[in-house]
């Protein structure tokens, strides 16, 4: 092989040195690529074209020669650091398939099911703004008489974040319970976390409980945004508040909670700051303007609620998620 | 993605590293004025000068953010760890300064009843030119 490069490459400079053209120069362009491909060292290149002048021009004087022994060594560490950026290629590779598996692994892991329950519509997008989710929903419902769901923000990103929500997830798979008060809920899964993060780690979480024979909303939460609620008689939307510390600061915590009655055409949207701090070039898209998205569909199934909205806001952003971006809305319907 | 955006995301990356930290001890006082945004790129930043503090007994450290723009739960992780750090040596951490903004972020977290917490109406103004 390298005799054939050798002899191209002396074909190509050849044609060169009799006309300068710029056909005869992208000519060897398409070899460097092909060098390149091949591993070939910037300093073996040179030695090429030393070999093909001294072919061609044997009678050149011997400072020419020997200066090109210099800048052979001179090419060396170009090549260790040519070799040193194809290594990195290769482990950024490996790296992304291990993410993509670990990702994989994830939604497995954290798949829930969204309950059936009569007179209650739900309605759930979450997507991630890189390849591992760091917000998380799991719903716990006994498919009969109530419907829970949790809705929580790792704080950051990607892998850490992940590696987290397992522990939601083992806490909450314990509870079995779907009559289990909301801030009894809280109260459990705090315990858990704050034995095992680091001091700069904790999670925000809202958890909501529909009870279908009272109609009752009743909801807790962890430091979380506040949900919206939506009342179709008085068509307003009011934020559902109560305190309650994050996850994971301090062992024991009271947590509080509230609850609402729903009508016919009520809904709860639960969400993650990805969604209430969306940055736009011009700054923060405001509460207002994710309100009036809302209401401008606020007829449609849950489901059609918080694909659109999710699409809205995400061209407004143009289409870059700067975070992990979760949406749930509970809808009472007849 | 075109050169030209990735480059352009490249040096919005370096620009947008605005943060400022000013550390001031004495005996046992610690002052700290932080400034810019406070989030994922810059809180290591954060991190960093506040660990290189040397905890003592019974400290009294102030935070002053009335130069904070922007902060998210990375930010908010810090100064949590830098809060129970202190706390865990006796000591009392305040913070000053903060914006309608930054405010609503720790009442929602639930760390403002856990913190001691001075809003500075001065600062209210600066906010409405951010």
């Amino acid at each position: 092989m390298p005799q054939k490069i050798e002899w191209q490459y002396k074909e190509i400079l050849r044609q060169y040195l009799m006309s300068q053209t710029e056909e005869n120069l992208y000519a060897g362009q398409n070899l460097s690529r092909q060098l390149i491909k091949k591993n070939i060292a910037p300093e073996e290149v040179i030695s090429i074209h030393k070999g093909a002048l001294e072919n061609m021009f044997p009678e050149l004087p011997m400072n020419v020669w020997n200066s090109f022994d210099l800048l052979i060594e001179m090419m060396i560490r170009y090549g260790l650091a040519l070799s040193e950026h194809q290594n990195l290629i290769q482990q950024q590779e490996e790296m992304n398939i291990e993410i993509d598996l670990a990702a994989n692994v994830q939604s497995t892991l954290l798949k829930t099911t969204v309950p059936k329950v009569n007179g209650l519509e739900i309605g759930l997008i979450t997507v991630p703004a890189r390849k591992m989710n760091g917000d998380y929903i799991y719903f716990l419902s006994d498919n009969i008489n109530n419907a829970g769901v949790a809705v929580a923000d790792v704080i950051g990103k990607g892998i850490p974040a992940a590696l987290c929500m397992s522990m939601i997830k083992y806490g909450m798979d314990s509870l079995q319970d779907a009559t289990t008060d909301p801030k009894r809920v809280l109260d459990i899964i705090n315990r858990i976390v704050e034995k095992s993060v680091n001091n700069d780690m904790f999670i925000s979480m809202f958890y909501g409980r529909y009870n279908v024979k009272e109609s009752i909303f009743t909801f807790a939460s962890a430091g979380h945004e506040p949900a919206l609620f939506y009342n179709a008689n008085k068509d307003d939307f009011t934020e559902l508040h109560t305190k309650g510390l994050l996850l994971g600061v301090v062992p024991n915590v009271t947590y509080k909670q509230n609850d609402v009655k729903m009508e016919n055409g009520d809904f709860v949207v639960m969400m993650t700051d990805g969604v209430t701090e969306c940055r736009t070039e011009d700054g923060f898209i405001e509460q207002e303007i994710i309100i009036s998205l809302i209401h401008s569909v606020r007829f449609e199934p849950a489901q059609t609620i918080v694909d659109t909205v999710y699409k809205e806001l995400e061209k407004m952003q143009n289409f870059e998620l700067r975070d992990d971006f979760t949406l749930v809305i509970f809808k009472k319907v007849i | 993605m075109s050169e030209y955006k990735k480059w352009k995301k490249f040096m919005n990356g370096v620009y947008l590293m605005n943060i400022e930290v000013v550390l001031k001890e004495e005996e046992n006082f610690l002052k700290a004025f932080i400034g810019g945004e406070i989030d994922v790129l810059t809180a290591p930043i954060l991190r960093e000068k506040l660990t290189s503090v040397q905890l003592k007994e019974g400290m009294h450290a102030e935070l002053n953010l009335s130069d904070v723009s922007y902060m998210d739960s990375t930010g908010l992780g810090v100064i949590v760890a830098f809060f129970k750090n202190i706390n865990a040596k006796n000591g009392h951490v305040k913070l000053t300064g903060l914006s309608a903004r930054l405010k609503r972020l720790f009442d929602i977290t639930g760390l403002g009843e856990i913190m001691d917490i001075e809003t500075d109406v001065k600062v209210e103004k600066n906010y409405e030119t951010i």
